[in-house]
């Protein structure tokens, strides 16, 4: 397995740009929920390691302030979701991804 | 069990003194191989922006080494990083466990698929025959 260190752009994330997935609430009062998976995409992927050097990957998990994005809204299992937390805990102790963005 | 154990080690070294980290890599090697162990893989990630600023750095080379060994190795490493002012921060992770857990699942998927695949093609492929030479007999 070659790691390639270059943010690269990759699927995943609960901003990707596919419509099956998401539910939106519908009419003008919604609209609070609008990225909801109800999926795992780390299943779908068959993902059995979570590597913390892989930056791009890690950063859709990670919105604007920097928070590790809850299960509830990216649909992660269990596991996947373990895994991925740890992983962004490890990129963040080595100064790959912040602790908090203001 | 008498296995070795893996771990990747990434370290940030000071882009101020950019041309010395191959030296300082070949150094820690050194380190790694006097006590015992071997280094499997040893890279630069590059220069890299960090995520926020260490030591008032906001930029750093990033190296990482994988490393099989008893465990010793990585604590005198690890003593010689601390030591060392233009290491910025480093961090070990042990990865063979997970790796052979990931192994292990990508073994049962398989095992799975193959099974489901010969099970499908076998029963039909059996089933017909069967039935054929069965009606041409009656």
């Amino acid at each position: 397995m070659s790691t390639n260190y270059e943010d690269r752009p990759r699927g995943g994330g609960y901003d990707a740009d596919d419509d099956s997935d998401r539910r939106s609430m519908g009419g003008r009062g919604g609209g609070r929920r609008i990225h909801r998976r109800r999926v795992c995409r780390f299943c779908i992927d068959k993902v059995d390691l979570i590597d913390f050097k892989d930056v791009r990957l890690l950063l859709n998990y990670l919105p604007e302030r920097g928070k590790i994005l809850p299960r509830r809204i990216s649909g992660n299992c269990a596991t996947h979701q373990r895994m991925l937390a740890e992983a962004i805990k490890r990129a963040r102790n080595i100064a790959l991804l912040p602790y908090t963005t203001d | 069990m008498d296995k070795k154990r893996q771990y990747e080690v990434v370290f940030i070294v000071d882009p101020t003194v950019d041309d010395e980290v191959t030296k300082l890599t070949d150094n820690f090697k050194q380190v790694v191989l006097d006590q015992g162990g071997s280094v499997t893989k040893a890279e630069s990630m590059g220069k890299r922006q960090l995520a926020y600023e260490i030591l008032h750095k906001k930029e750093g080379t990033f190296v990482l080494m994988e490393i099989e060994g008893s465990g010793h190795e990585i604590a005198e490493l690890e003593r010689r990083m601390r030591v060392n002012d233009r290491i910025l921060r480093y961090l070990t992770v042990r990865v063979d466990e997970d790796r052979r857990r990931a192994d292990k699942l990508k073994g049962r998927r398989a095992a799975k698929a193959a099974k489901r695949t010969s099970h499908g093609a076998q029963g039909r492929r059996g089933a017909a025959p069967e039935f054929s030479a069965d009606s041409s007999g009656e």
